[in-house]
């Protein structure tokens, strides 16, 4: 397996910063503004505090060439103990029942294991944001056990159940991996529509829409079952956001003002009163808050009303808090609508 | 105006084609938008067969289209080169099919 695409970081790229993305899709010009197109729907404001979504961090085994975290085996931002701890402390306060591990490739992460065991003991179910490649790797050969044990929740990226597609995105032999590495969760019992659950995210190799979730959901369980006897319980279809690297191929391939605008064509109102951001929080490796991972990687964080950092986290002041959007919110409301569990309209 | 006859900027105005007849642009976008939707065919074969007749007319603003829908829809590249071929065998094949017709004209012709 190869990591083909350096981050963007490591190109010293200007897209590395989040502050130049904003600008890039920010500029005045031929597309309207995402707040200008909610009429009606917005402003957007956070409705509940259903999901404690924490990146542990940018640290991964790939570099895919669509990553919004611009993640990559040579970053080096990682979440420390004393702020997992504060994450917990917070779950402890917001009383949520799901909390949501993401990163780069979370699993690698030293705090990883500590925050899914911690909310287990508040009683809370817990979502791990996984590879697949991972599960492969000699330093996590106690891995599977662990997620098994503790009933973790795998939301696991596949983008296609072809390995031309799959390896174009995430690099090559990433499919074969990730076809191993299904087996191995089949065999533990995950993906058999009991309690430890296996989705697989879907998201479109290239610049245009993903279609229908079902319609795609009912193709990865055909292809899956009849060439590899893999089960799985369900697919979210997930909408490229024009961020990070994404936006990056988009810039270079010479799509960048055909996608957005294909975005803002297809926006749909009632996708935009489903967009994750109104039940959640989203944590980054530094414990800043933010709306979403999104604007997370876009160094945009909540407004300041409602307290900036984990260890301040009141989940009071974030009910009702306001969105801070752009227009890479187009992505979550375009068609049938896209979060971190697929379809929202 | 552009410096050849097909401009992928034409293609979003379209829509322009209203000025002039719009009651019949209504009605055949209603048609149109009909015939798009999930029926006894799925809407993913109605874009391969929307690509494949796109080929055949040999109009890049329907490729254009109908690639990206069918990319939309689910398809993968294997399924839509398999649409065009299908196209293609029944271009050659009514070309050839038609050389009947050159026969019995031959026939009747010749003594
Ligand atoms: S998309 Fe996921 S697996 Fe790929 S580089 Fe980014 S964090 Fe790693
Ligand atoms: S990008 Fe984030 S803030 Fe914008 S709509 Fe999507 S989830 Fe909400």
């Amino acid at each position: 397996m190869s990591t083909p695409f350096p981050t963007l970081q490591k190109r010293g790229d200007e897209l590395a910063s989040g502050e130049s993305q904003r600008r890039i899709l920010e500029a005045p010009g031929r597309f309207p503004r995402f707040d200008d197109v909610l009429d009606g729907v917005g402003p957007l404001r956070t409705t509940s505090i259903d999901v404690f979504q924490v990146n542990v961090g940018k640290l991964c085994n790939q570099t895919c060439k669509h990553c919004h975290v611009d993640a990559g085996p040579d970053r080096k931002e990682i979440m420390t103990q004393a702020t997992a701890e504060e994450c917990v402390r917070a779950i402890e306060r917001s009383g949520v029942k799901t909390v949501d591990i993401t990163g780069g490739a979370p699993e690698l992460h030293p705090t990883f294991r500590y925050l899914v065991r911690e909310s287990k003991r508040l009683g809370c179910h817990v979502i791990d944001r996984c590879n697949l490649t991972v599960l492969n790797l000699r330093s996590q050969a106690d891995l599977l056990e662990f997620l098994a044990e503790h009933s973790v929740e795998v939301i696991a990226s596949l983008p296609y159940f072809q390995a031309r597609q799959t390896d174009a995105q995430r690099g090559d032999g990433v499919f074969e991996s990730s076809i191993l590495a299904l087996q191995k969760l089949n065999g533990a019992g995950y993906g058999q529509g009991n309690g430890r659950q296996l989705h697989l995210v879907y998201n479109p190799v290239g610049a245009f829409l993903p279609p229908r979730q079902a319609s795609i959901e009912a193709d990865f369980k055909r292809e899956l079952k009849q060439r590899y006897d893999i089960t799985i319980d369900g697919v979210y279809a997930i909408t490229n956001l024009p961020i990070s690297r994404f936006l990056d191929f988009l810039r270079t391939s010479g799509n960048y003002e055909a996608y957005l605008q294909k975005l803002i064509d297809a926006y749909n109102p009632a996708a935009a009163q489903g967009v994750m951001c109104r039940t959640m929080v989203s944590v980054g490796w530094d414990g800043r808050l933010y709306d979403c991972d999104f604007n997370q990687m876009l160094d945009f964080p909540v407004e300041a009303t409602a307290g900036r950092h984990v260890r301040d986290f009141d989940p009071a002041r974030h009910v009702g808090r306001r969105i801070r959007t752009g227009r890479h919110c187009f992505g979550c409301t375009a068609g049938a609508g896209s979060s971190c569990g697929g379809e929202t309209a | 105006m552009a410096g050849t006859y097909y401009d992928p900027a034409d293609l979003p105005r379209f829509s322009e084609m209203s000025e002039g007849a719009p009651e019949l642009w209504t009605k055949f976008m209603e048609y149109y938008g009909a015939v798009f939707e999930e029926g006894a065919l799925s809407e993913r074969e109605k874009a391969l067969i929307a690509l494949a007749v796109a080929s055949a007319v040999q109009c890049p603003y329907c490729i254009d289209a109908y690639t990206q829908a069918s990319l939309e829809k689910g398809s993968n590249l294997e399924q839509m080169t398999e649409a065009i071929h299908v196209a293609t065998a029944i271009r050659g094949g009514a070309s050839l099919v038609h050389g009947v017709q050159m026969k019995n004209i031959a026939e009747k012709l010749s003594m």
